[in-house]
């Protein structure tokens, strides 16, 4: 599309986003579009109501937490390259990249879509999924119709399971190990960002 | 077994039926002779006394036979249903043939001839409008006219490849003596080409929904099925012209007439049915005081639309099904609840009841000595070409049009997007409209197609449902996944939906966009009844349900008490969401008595629990064993996490018709969100810390801006009023900024209701429409960032 060179030309670093990303430069542009057509009052930035505004993302149980991850760092402006970094995670990861052996690992790589997951549970970022945190991971995506009791002791078994050195909580390491078997891949990619 | 007494009860019909075509099939020759007489003299026989009861066959016949037919197929459906084990893996479609096989058999056995058929007439004019009806009515649409590009594709290019390919090397065949001999020609073979070749929509249905496949594929194969239509008739018309025109006169010219029909035919079938949407959205905008009839409307012009382009000679079922895309929308928007309800149930009846005859009709025909002509070779290389272009035609494609799609569609997809490509009855019914004298092998097309038609349905059929599970099983999945596992899945599976609605999926490129500006300036006030522009938004929509449910329990709970004395109380005004869930979201007003559980002990709303535990969980919890608490965790997390979008079951179904099933969940959701950003809204409002803190940010000078609003209010709030909050860093309010757009612009709140409220209110009164009141204050009283 014609539009692709005039949009990139508005996006700030936009040859530094597409190195550390990964995206191309058309993906670039369709989403720096999407983040305009989010910006609803032009300011430059996102800020949380933008996201609530999107209706779909009502309907979904752990919306604020994702919310909450955009906005990580305590600010409320989230500026492109912040908005690109984050949906990076969920590019398909690339099997034929070369890894040269002091680069930091792509922003999709496995490692980083699960910190990625691991972060949107462990909402005080003190590294350990604590039982309370997972009791109110397990609230949000519930149903109504489960007691607090039932909860409780969902949330007490799966730590039970994925706790190995009896913390009472899931390290980054243990909730990485828990998970070897998953494709993580497939479970945390949005093809349309390949 | 249940099923003996059913079974018993169909053969007993079936046989005072078999005696009835056998009085039939004497009296039918005698009748139309004794009607002509009868109607030039009264009466033909000299009455000798006055009779008390006579014999009035011939009067009621026709509609007798009609109204007998249907019932007989729809006991099939039942005692089809009824046998549960053998309907797990044999489609439903198959076995409603088989079920004709017996039918046809019977009638046969008593009339030595097959005097119910599936005549084209009737299959064309009485049983198929209502399926595309029910198709365009509920079809999906942005996922149609997101697809649209890749249907249309697969619907013209396919179906004329289908054709052509099929045709040509049947008749390359044909030549090289494969089938023996035959009267028949090129012409021929590409008319039996081009009506064989059309994917059809009542089959495609019948099968895909018992297969639940993803979103995507499911449009792809279900629109293709009915924007083929298009093409199918105009190459079924223009083969036959060019059959009776001979071979001789076919020049460039005729080529090209064809070409343009083709345009002329589609669209203009198309326009029919949008035209006839247009008419059925204005007379829905004023059909408010008719309430009683205004969901017959819809089925009176649907089948009109179908009719009118049958009678120009257009694309019938491209009409309807763009009559049903279309209207949907608005006559939902405006019709009265009841009948929106009354149109969705009466739809589905009529789709489901005419898609059943239709099955057990063609079984019923295949019962003919008369039509079956076989010919080995004819009938093997139809089907097996059938199948091999259709294979290569959808690959092809699809290849192509993954060039241009972000999300590839992937090998598996486009095999069972192959294999699914059915022929029905649309093919039969094309077939038994043939000509004999201009197609002398018509019965040997009949056959074929015939076979063809049983083989799809019927093998395809069964094996679809294992191919595809076999197909997607790659890696076995390990039978006990660990909980951490399960509840990483879901959530992954949500955050993924977020991200694509947050990335905006394929994107909101110009077109959507500019479609919807035009829409919401222009159409929507043309179309839409006023009051139903202002509740378009769903979100809103369910808002104002929840709302009006809590000022009906609002007041029927002070009623209760008396007065509103107990407002004043700590408890606050805690209407319990929880019991909510149970209640019919129709807008009717809950049940008095259903409101006796709400009482002093009220469970505060924060909390999210159900005082009563189901039953099934508390046998386990009994149970000490580690075993069963194993099984419980497990099973509490099967049955009660939430779905993802990605779960959902495809909206599009036949059968499977619930109204409120996944809305509740959504409502639950929705509620729990804005629930939770209400709270830390209000609470950011109040000064008072949240509860559940998901972002930290400082916020510096809103506190004295929300402060103006709460003076109207409460004198809760004093505390927080006059003074500025410490700013303590572990007590960081949630949401300060204004609250969502769509919240605030509520064209109306029940602030009328607002009499009833008390002056104060405490902190932990998180009612929804007060919530709502708060909103609409404050919008007044600052500006948007």
């Amino acid at each position: 599309m014609g539009s692709t060179s005039s949009t990139l030309s508005k996006i700030p670093n936009a040859d530094e986003l597409i190195q550390e990303t990964g995206f191309t430069s058309a993906h670039l542009a369709r989403l720096f579009e999407r983040f305009e057509a989010l910006d609803k009052d032009k300011k430059g930035y996102l800020s949380p109501q933008d996201f609530e505004a999107i209706k779909e993302l009502a309907l979904n149980p752990i919306c604020d937490r994702i919310i909450g991850a955009f906005f990580s760092s305590g600010q409320e402006m989230l500026d492109f390259s912040s908005f690109v970094r984050i949906l990076a995670h969920f590019r398909p990861i690339d099997n034929n990249r070369t890894k040269e052996p002091n680069s930091p690992d792509p922003i999709n790589s496995r490692i980083n879509k699960l910190k990625f997951a691991f972060q949107l549970y462990d909402q005080d970022k003190d590294g350990k999924i604590s039982r309370n945190e997972l009791l109110q991971v397990l609230r949000a995506m519930l149903e109504k119709q489960v007691t607090e009791e039932q909860l409780e002791s969902i949330a007490d078994r799966t730590i039970q399971e994925a706790d190995l050195d009896r913390d009472d909580a899931i390290s980054f390491e243990e909730f990485r190990k828990s998970l070897e078997k998953v494709n993580i891949d497939h479970k945390m990619s949005i093809r349309f960002l390949r | 077994m249940v099923l003996l007494p059913r079974l018993s009860l169909l053969l007993t019909i079936l046989s005072v039926f078999g005696t009835l075509c056998r009085a039939n099939s004497s009296g039918s020759s005698s009748s139309t002779a004794t009607e002509s007489e009868t109607a030039t003299t009264n009466t033909s026989t000299t009455l000798t006394t006055l009779p008390i009861v006579t014999w009035k066959w011939h009067h009621i016949e026709t509609p007798y036979l009609v109204a007998l037919w249907v019932l007989v197929c729809w006991l099939c459906k039942l005692v089809v249903q009824l046998n549960t084990r053998l309907k797990s893996f044999f489609p439903e479609s198959g076995l409603l043939i088989i079920c004709g096989f017996i039918l046809g058999g019977i009638v046969w056995g008593a009339d030595k001839a097959q005097t119910f058929k599936l005549t084209p007439r009737n299959f064309f004019y009485f049983l198929l409008p209502q399926i595309i009806l029910d198709t365009g009515y509920f079809m999906p649409n942005k996922l149609f006219f997101s697809n649209l590009g890749a249907i249309l594709v697969h619907a013209v290019i396919g179906t004329v490849w289908n054709a052509g390919a099929v045709g040509v090397s049947l008749w390359g065949c044909w030549l090289g003596g494969a089938m023996g001999d035959l009267n028949i020609g090129l012409l021929q073979f590409l008319l039996f080409g081009s009506l064989l070749a059309a994917v059809d929509p009542v089959a495609v249905i019948a099968v895909f929904e018992e297969v639940h496949v993803n979103e995507v594929l499911f449009i792809w194969v279900f629109g293709e099925s009915l924007l083929n239509d298009g093409v199918t008739v105009v190459l079924y018309n223009v083969f036959d012209a060019f059959v009776s025109l001979g071979g001789e006169k076919i020049n460039a010219g005729e080529i090209i007439k064809g070409i343009v029909s083709f345009f002329v035919v589609s669209f203009g079938g198309s326009a029919i049915g949008v035209i006839f949407a247009i008419i059925i959205s204005l007379l829905t905008k004023y059909t408010g005081k008719v309430q009683i009839i205004e969901a017959g409307f819809i089925f009176v012009l649907g089948y009109l639309s179908y009719l009118t382009a049958e009678m120009l000679s257009l694309s019938a079922i491209l009409s309807v099904t763009f009559c049903g895309v279309c209207c949907q929308k608005y006559v939902n928007a405006n019709m009265d609840e009841k009948s929106v309800t009354a149109v969705r149930y009466a739809m589905k009846v009529f789709a489901n009841g005419s898609e059943t005859m239709i099955f057990v009709f063609l079984g019923v025909t295949a019962i003919d000595s008369v039509i079956w002509v076989w010919n080995t070779g004819f009938i093997c290389l139809t089907i097996l070409f059938a199948i091999i272009y259709r294979f290569i035609g959808v690959f092809t494609l699809t290849w192509f049009l993954n060039q241009y799609r972000l999300v590839p569609i992937e090998v598996i997809d486009q095999l069972v997007m192959s294999y699914g490509g059915l022929r029905g009855a649309v093919a039969y019914g094309l077939a038994a409209s043939l000509d004999e004298t201009r197609i002398p092998e018509k019965n040997l097309i009949i056959s074929t197609t015939l076979i063809v038609v049983y083989f799809t349905v019927v093998i395809q059929g069964l094996t679809m449902k294992p191919i595809v599970k076999w197909l997607k099983v790659k890696r076995v999945e390990p039978t006990d996944l660990k909980l951490i596992e399960k509840v990483n899945n879901r959530a992954c599976e949500h955050v993924l939906a977020a991200m694509e609605d947050i990335a905006g999926r394929i994107g909101d490129n110009w077109w959507t966009r500019g479609w919807k500006r035009f829409e919401d300036t222009y159409i929507t006030w043309f179309l839409m009844k006023p009051e139903a522009r202002k509740n378009r938004d769903y979100l809103f929509s369910i808002f104002h349900k929840l709302n009006m449910e809590d000022a009906v329990n609002y007041v029927t709970e002070g009623e209760k008490r008396g007065s509103l004395g107990f407002l004043r109380s700590g408890e606050g005004t805690n209407v319990d969401f929880e019991k909510k869930h149970g209640m019919e979201f129709s807008g009717v007003m809950p049940d008095i008595t259903s409101e006796l559980d709400f009482g002093i002990d009220n469970v505060p709303v924060t909390s999210i629990r159900n005082p009563v535990p189901s039953v099934s969980l508390d046998i386990h919890e009994q149970d000490m064993k580690s075993m069963s608490e194993d099984f419980n965790a497990h099973h509490l997390l099967q049955q009660n996490l939430y779905r993802s979008r990605k779960n959902h079951r495809h909206k599009y179904s036949r059968s499977d018709f619930t109204i409120n099933q996944s809305e509740d969940e959504v409502q639950e959701i929705f509620q729990r969100t804005m629930r939770n950003r209400l709270e830390s809204f209000k609470s950011a409002k109040m000064g008072v810390t949240p509860v559940k803190k998901i972002t930290k940010h400082p916020k510096p000078n809103h506190k004295v801006r929300f402060s103006e609003a709460d003076s109207a209010y409460s004198g809760d709030g004093a505390a927080a009023r006059g003074s500025p909050p410490v700013r303590n860093p572990a007590f960081m309010p949630e949401m300060d900024t204004p609250p969502p757009p769509w919240l605030t612009e509520l064209p109306w709140s029940p602030t009328n209701l607002r009499r009833l409220a008390p002056l104060r209110l405490s902190n932990r009164s998180t009612d929804s429409f007060v919530m709502a009141d708060l909103c609409v204050l404050s919008q007044h009283s600052y500006t948007r960032l």
